[in-house]
Order: C-alpha cells, then sequence, then structure tokens
C-alpha cells in the first residue's frame, strides 16, 4: 500500500455523477434539436434529459456539501475552491462579452434596414440606421429598469450584511440577510418577467430585440440561478451549516450574486439608457 | 504538508476495479488514459474522413463520392462539403484537444508539479464524460437533413452566416452547435481545472518560475480556453436563436450582421489555434532538452514567450477577415499586431535549436518528431507571416495555400508533437516501452507522407485553386494527383503507428522508472511506470 496521505489534497472516491450528468446532457441536447423542428415526443425526450440533468446537480452539489460538512475542505483546498468559483465567473464575463458584443455592434454602427440597399452596396456601403432602430420604442431607464437596478444594488448590501454576520457568529443576522437578499432577487425577477410582458416590441425579426432580449434574458436567468444558490445557501443555514471559518459555499454564492449585479450595471447603463 | 485529515486516509485504501474504476473515475491518470483512447478513436475517424476527401480529388472530375450517394452528383457535392466540416471539427476538438490538453495535460501536469491528482477530480471526469455525447451528436448531423433534401452540416467547421442560417434549415446545423456547447462546456470545466491545479498544487519550492515548461503551456492553453470558449458559446447560441426563435443577429433584414458572426467566431478561433499548438509546444521543449541532454535555452524566454503568444493571439482575430469589408485602416493594425506574434513564436523556434547546439543528441523516435515538428511548423509559421498580409491575403484567401499553411503548424505540427509525446511518455504511462525501429519507420513513412500531402498544396493555392470544393480544372490535376499520393502513404503510416501501439501493449519492454537517462529531469521520470495509483502521497520538495 501507498501508506499514510501526507497532504491536504482532496482525493475523492469514483463517483456517478458525472456520466450520470453526461449522458443527460446527451439525452437533453438530442431533445432540444429535434423539439425545436417539432418532431413528436422530443419535447418529452427533452424534459427527461433535463431532469437528468437536475438530477446531477443535485446529487453532486449535495456529495459536496456532505464532504465539506465532513472536513475534506481543508483550507488548502478551500484555496482551490477560490480559484475555480473566480475563473468560472471570468467564463461568465466573457460569455456575456458576446452579447455585449453584438449589441454595441448593431448599436454603434446600426444598419439601414432596407436588405436591397445592404445587399446592394455591401455593409460598408449600406446607409447607416438610427439607433434604436426605426419603429422600436424603448423603455424608460428611470421607470421600472431603475428600480430593479435599486433592487440589485441593495441585495448587494443585504447579502454583504449576511456574510458579515456570518462571519461574527451572528446566525440570526445571517438568516434575516440572506431572507432579505433572496426576496428581493426574486422582485428583480418579477419586475422583469412584467417587463418582458408589457414590453411594446416582440422577441423576433430586428436585431434591437434580439440583442435586447438576449442580453437581458441571459442576465434574467443568471439573476434566477444566483438566488437558488442563496436559498440553497439560506436551507444550509437552517440546517446549521457554515462556520466563522469556514462557509466557502456562502461566499461563491455571494461572489455570483455581485458578478450578476455588476452585469447588470453595464446592461442598465448601456442598454437602458445609453440606447434609449 | 502537516496535517492529515482521517477521512482522506481511510477512502484510499482500495483503488476502484472494473468498470467503476473508468467510468466513474476520479483518477488523473485514469481520465488521461480515457481522453487519450478517445483521441485516438475521434483521429481515426477524422483521418478517415480526409483520406475520402484526397481520394475524391485525386483526379478530376467526381467519382469517388458519386460511388457514396448512388450517383447523385448533388448529394456527393454535399457530401464533400460534410466531409470538410466534419474533418475539421473533430480534429481540432475531438482529436487534438483531448489528446493534448486532455490526455497529456492530465496524465503529466500533476505530476510535473508534484501534485496527487487534479484539484477538482470529479469535474475532471466530467469533462472528459462530456466529450462522447458531443462527437455522437456532431456525427448523428451528418446523417440527418442540414440545407433542403441534403443530410448534415456542409458550412465549414467556422459555420459563416447566413450558410448556418437560411443556408441549411434542417437539424442538422442545430446538432453541430449543440455538439459545441457540450464540447465547449467540458473544455471550460477543464480550463478551471487545470489553472486550478497548477496554481494551488504546486509542490512545496516549486514557484512558478521553476515548473517545468509543459505545465506553463497548459497554464496558459487553459487560459486562452476559459477566456475564449464562452465568446463561442454566444456567438453559436445566437446561430441557434437566429435559426430556430426568429432573432436577427445575422439577418440583414432585420438590422443584423453576418459580419458579427465572423468576428465572434475569429475572436475564439484564433486563441483557439494557440489552443491546439502551445501544449506541443511545452511537450517538444521537453523531449529536446531531454535528447540533447541540456537544460532547455532560455527557459524564462520560452514561458514569457508563451505568455505573449497566448495574449497576442487574443487581439488578431479579424486576419481571418481581410476580404470580408473590413476598413484599410482596420486590416493595418491587423497585419501589424499578426507579424508581432512571429517574434515570440521566434523566441521558441531558435531556443530550440540553442538547446540542441553542442549537445549530445539522440535521434530516438520523441526526438525524430520533434525536430520534424520545428522544421515543419516554422515553414507552416513563415507561410502564416506570408498570409497575415492584408494584400497578399486579397489572392490567397480561402485557396489551398491557407489549407497548406494551417496543416503544415497542426497537422506537421500539432499532430507530430502528439506523437512526439506519445513515444516519450508511453513507456511511463504503460510500462512498457515502444520498439525503437518501428517508432522510426513510423516516423519517416509519416514525414515523407504528410509533406507530399502539402507541400504541393502550396502551388495549387499560388496557381489559385480555391478550397473546400469537390472538383477543380484540369490545369490542377498533377499536384493534386501528388498530393493524394501521399494521403495513401500516410494512411500507411496510421497502419504502422496503430501496429506499434498493439506491438507495445502486447509485448513491449518492461520500461524502467526514467528509460531516457539524464537528460530527464522532470517529476514523471523519478515514478515508477506506470506510476502508483496515487503518486506523492508524501510531496517533493523542490530545490
Amino acid at each position: 500500500m501507498a501508506g499514510a496521505v501526507n497532504h491536504d489534497y482532496h482525493l475523492l472516491e469514483p463517483s456517478r455523477w458525472p456520466f450520470v450528468g453526461s449522458v443527460s446532457a446527451f439525452i437533453m441536447a438530442l431533445g432540444a434539436v429535434f423539439w425545436m423542428h417539432d418532431t413528436p415526443f422530443m419535447n418529452f425526450v427533452f424534459f427527461a434529459g433535463f431532469a437528468g440533468v437536475l438530477y446531477t446537480f443535485y446529487g453532486w452539489w449535495s456529495d459536496v456539501v456532505m464532504e465539506a460538512e465532513r472536513g475534506d475542505h481543508t483550507p488548502t483546498v478551500q484555496i482551490g475552491l477560490r480559484y475555480g468559483m473566480i475563473l468560472f465567473i471570468a467564463s461568465e464575463v466573457m460569455f456575456f462579452v458576446a452579447w455585449f458584443w453584438a449589441y454595441f455592434d448593431a448599436a454603434l454602427a446600426p444598419k439601414a434596414q432596407e436588405m436591397g440597399e445592404w445587399m446592394m452596396n455591401g455593409p460598408a456601403g449600406a446607409g447607416y440606421g438610427v439607433w434604436p432602430p426605426e419603429g422600436i420604442e424603448t423603455f424608460d431607464p428611470w421607470h421600472i429598469p431603475f428600480v430593479n437596478t435599486l433592487i440589485l444594488l441593495l441585495s448587494g448590501t443585504t447579502v454583504t450584511w449576511a456574510h458579515h454576520a456570518l462571519l461574527e457568529g451572528d446566525r440570526d443576522g445571517l438568516k434575516k440577510g440572506l431572507w432579505l437578499t433572496v426576496i428581493l432577487g426574486a422582485t428583480f425577477s418579477g419586475f422583469q418577467v412584467f417587463e418582458y410582458a408589457v414590453a411594446p416590441f416582440g422577441f423576433a425579426g430586428s436585431i434591437y430585440s434580439a440583442s435586447f432580449y438576449m442580453a437581458t434574458g441571459f442576465h434574467g436567468f443568471h439573476v434566477f440561478v444566483g438566488t437558488l444558490f442563496l436559498l440553497v445557501c439560506l436551507i444550509r443555514a437552517y440546517k446549521g451549516h457554515f462556520t466563522t471559518e469556514q462557509h466557502f459555499g456562502f461566499e461563491a454564492a455571494a461572489w455570483y450574486w455581485h458578478f450578476v449585479d455588476v452585469v447588470w450595471l453595464f446592461l442598465f447603463v448601456s442598454i437602458y439608457w445609453w440606447g434609449q | 504538508m502537516a496535517d492529515t485529515i482521517a477521512t482522506n486516509a481511510d477512502h484510499h485504501e482500495e483503488h476502484p476495479t472494473g468498470w467503476v474504476r473508468w467510468v466513474y473515475s476520479t483518477n488523473h491518470k485514469d481520465i488521461g488514459t480515457l481522453y487519450l483512447i478517445f483521441a485516438v478513436f475521434a483521429g481515426l475517424v477524422g483521418g478517415f474522413f480526409s483520406f475520402l476527401m484526397r481520394w475524391e480529388l485525386a483526379e478530376p472530375g467526381v467519382q469517388v463520392l458519386t460511388a457514396l450517394t448512388g450517383d447523385n452528383a448533388d448529394a456527393a457535392y454535399h457530401l464533400f462539403n460534410v466531409l470538410v466540416t466534419a474533418h475539421g471539427l473533430i480534429m481540432v476538438f475531438f482529436m487534438v484537444m483531448p489528446a493534448m490538453i486532455g490526455g497529456f495535460g492530465n496524465w503529466f501536469v500533476p505530476i510535473m508539479i508534484g501534485a496527487p491528482d487534479m484539484a477538482f477530480p470529479r469535474m475532471n471526469n466530467v469533462s472528459f464524460w462530456l466529450l462522447p455525447p458531443a462527437f455522437m451528436l456532431l456525427f448523428l448531423s451528418m446523417f440527418v437533413e442540414g440545407p433542403a433534401g441534403f443530410n448534415g452540416v456542409g458550412g465549414g467547421w467556422t459555420m459563416y452566416a447566413p450558410l448556418s442560417t437560411k443556408g441549411a434549415p434542417g437539424p442538422a446545423v442545430d446538432l453541430a452547435i449543440l455538439s459545441l456547447h457540450v464540447a465547449g462546456a467540458s473544455s471550460i470545466l477543464g480550463a478551471v481545472n487545470f489553472i486550478t491545479t497548477i496554481f494551488n498544487m504546486r509542490a512545496p519550492g516549486m514557484t512558478l518560475h521553476k515548473m517545468p515548461l509543459f505545465a506553463w503551456a497548459v497554464l496558459i492553453t487553459a487560459f486562452l480556453l476559459l477566456l475564449s470558449l464562452p465568446v463561442l458559446a454566444g456567438a453559436i447560441t445566437m446561430l441557434l436563436t437566429d435559426r430556430n426563435f426568429g432573432t436577427a443577429f445575422f439577418d440583414p433584414a432585420g438590422g443584423g450582421d453576418p459580419i458579427l458572426f465572423q468576428h465572434l467566431f475569429w475572436f475564439f478561433g484564433h486563441p483557439e489555434v494557440y489552443i491546439l499548438i502551445l501544449p506541443g509546444f511545452g511537450i517538444v521543449s521537453h523531449i529536446i532538452s531531454t535528447f540533447s541532454r541540456k537544460p532547455i535555452f532560455g527557459y524564462l524566454g520560452m514561458v514569457y514567450a508563451m505568455v505573449a503568444i497566448g495574449f497576442i493571439g487574443f487581439i488578431v482575430w479579424a486576419h481571418h477577415m481581410y476580404t470580408v469589408g473590413l476598413d484599410v485602416d482596420v486590416k493595418a493594425y491587423f497585419v501589424a499586431a499578426t507579424m508581432v506574434i512571429a517574434v515570440p513564436t521566434g523566441v521558441k523556434i531558435f531556443s530550440w535549436i540553442a538547446t540542441m547546439w553542442g549537445g549530445s543528441i539522440r535521434f530516438t523516435t520523441p526526438m525524430l518528431f520533434s525536430i520534424g515538428f520545428i522544421a515543419l511548423f516554422t515553414i507552416g509559421g513563415v507561410t502564416g507571416v506570408v498570409l497575415s498580409n492584408a494584400g497578399a491575403d486579397q489572392a490567397m484567401h480561402d485557396t489551398y495555400y491557407v489549407v497548406a499553411h494551417f496543416h503544415y503548424v497542426l497537422s506537421l505540427g500539432a499532430v507530430f508533437a502528439i506523437f512526439a509525446g506519445f513515444y516519450y511518455w508511453i513507456g511511463k504511462m504503460s510500462g512498457r516501452q515502444y520498439p525503437e525501429l518501428w517508432g522510426k519507420i513510423h516516423f519517416w513513412v509519416m514525414f515523407i507522407g504528410v509533406n507530399l500531402i502539402f507541400f504541393p498544396q502550396h502551388f495549387l493555392g499560388l496557381q489559385g485553386m480555391p478550397r473546400r470544393y469537390v472538383d477543380y480544372p484540369d490545369q490542377y490535376e498533377y499536384y493534386n494527383y501528388i498530393s493524394s499520393v501521399g494521403a495513401l502513404i500516410t494512411l500507411l503510416s496510421v497502419v504502422i503507428f496503430m501496429f506499434v501501439v498493439w506491438r507495445t501493449l502486447r509485448a513491449g519492454e518492461k520500461c524502467p522508472d526514467n528509460p531516457w537517462g539524464e537528460g530527464a529531469t522532470t517529476l514523471e521520470w523519478t515514478l515508477s511506470s506506470p506510476p502508483p495509483f496515487h503518486q506523492f502521497n508524501d510531496l517533493p520538495r523542490i530545490k
């Protein structure tokens, strides 16, 4: 036998989750493609795969939580987890770069929408259009979007309240701060759904609506995921998880939440305000 | 390290066996082996497609692919495009990347930095297991409708709109897009894992400036993956919504811009080509040093040359787009920035030569592949500088000159580096040494074969033969025929390689801990061959 393990790293037992998750992702992708092409029953295939992916997330992260509570996450391992989360957020930032790129590509040099002219003269020769494109009635940034900005900024402070409470062993403050953050996150999502419902422009057919809905939509999805992440932390807080020294799961959720917050500030300034 | 966590020690008294060991693996060496097997398999499929293409192009006219499509000429034309597309995507995403980063990276980065495993062993396994589904999605796309009436994606690996949107309404393109989403997720998770491992798990005393060059190469590669792949994910998501949900990102009728896709794609695509070659730089550095029995010349210069290549790789993307109507000032910038990359690349080439200079050189198989790499990569690099001229590229864009260029850097560069790594490390990985004579035969047959394929393509390109066509005028027959003969010889080299693999695993001599002698100084040579299931329970200390 190799003998005693004299290091602080986390070696793992075999796990079924990577394989289960991959098979589920395959089923989900396959279902998604053929559902989009209206093949019968493929919506069920998609949801079966989706359920498998959710099951994997639940099982996998349950294992992570269990290992954390068991003491596998030594200080060295925790540093690794921090790197992991920071790098994941960095990749998310680059994902949003793509959507902002699409937005500014259209907004800084709007093309005339007459396809004929574009085809005749090419992109350089085509007449320039206006931004927002003609016929698009944009939102007033100082109504719901501004309220949402304030909501997210406030939620950034409440999650910091929860963090400081946790650091000082104030479990009650931790729960209150998290409750408020989750409620504010859900309120933001509610306003966002309302805004989509009353939007004066549809989803299809225009570069404005494409870049608006996909950028704000992916942000909204991240708010939803971040809210779930904080909700899991709240449940864990009730279960007595997290100590003043070790609470990386909470920190990761808070970092993610701040990231989502910052993306919104860019969306608000560039799409709602500058682009109105 | 001081503390031993009781729970940690308990779990690893017994090692997993049977299918659980492989399918549920959390061991970097086993996962690396899975990656390597997958890469060989994908390489055979992708290589078979390229052989079909060369067979078709051996003579003017369309005669080979029509046999596969029941004499339907239009279907044969489209099939050629499908083969081009699949060959590109398979070789990039399912052969070179899994072999270099997933295979050798997984195997040797933890060992070289003195770590017992990767930082996130379970996530490591999902990085691998997402690849077979991604490959299956891509493979499936060849058998469902793409353009109306034809099966498969024929738009090339770049998937430019509108060919990939309005030009191919069937589900094939959606399958390819989802395939790239899944493969991209795999690579992003892998990148997070490698960066964390290298930053957090280096053995005591191993500062970044003492870290072996292969680990540096993988670190820089991982950063390129982490920052470029999400942009591709965004771009292909836009393709997906343009195709299926009526958005207008790339549709001028709605104010969108097909050129936007090219910008987004190449913002990923250019770093991607460095992702394919940087690990090869690392592998070759080790081999040149080992078989010259000298430390690498200019270690820090080698490190920061790779950093510079990685950084500049992000700001040169539009040199792939000189013919789309960019402003002349924009083109001037991209020409200058692109040419700058030749400087750090030159630093590397000359440092390899300086390492060999005055060394006690042994021409083993890995050394032959490495020297072949340097020579052929340099040729590809020089034609790259030619192509970086926006003026010259007006004439050469989308000709076989470009095909010759990127196959010299990738097919003869990256792939030679993979073979070099295979011969260098197979004794360590399997415990069995390869047969030297057969290795050398493999090298020479392959060297002759691939050069015969790709060198004449420079001439074809300069004569104006466009790429991605199933047929060509008679004037191009001579060099095309030579090129296809080269493909036949390369096919023979693949057969020889498979024989070498079989011979090695079946009847190879037992490999000692360090078969290469005093030139091999990195930590993997201090371990047994093959290494124990978990190495470094006591962390090595680096002077």
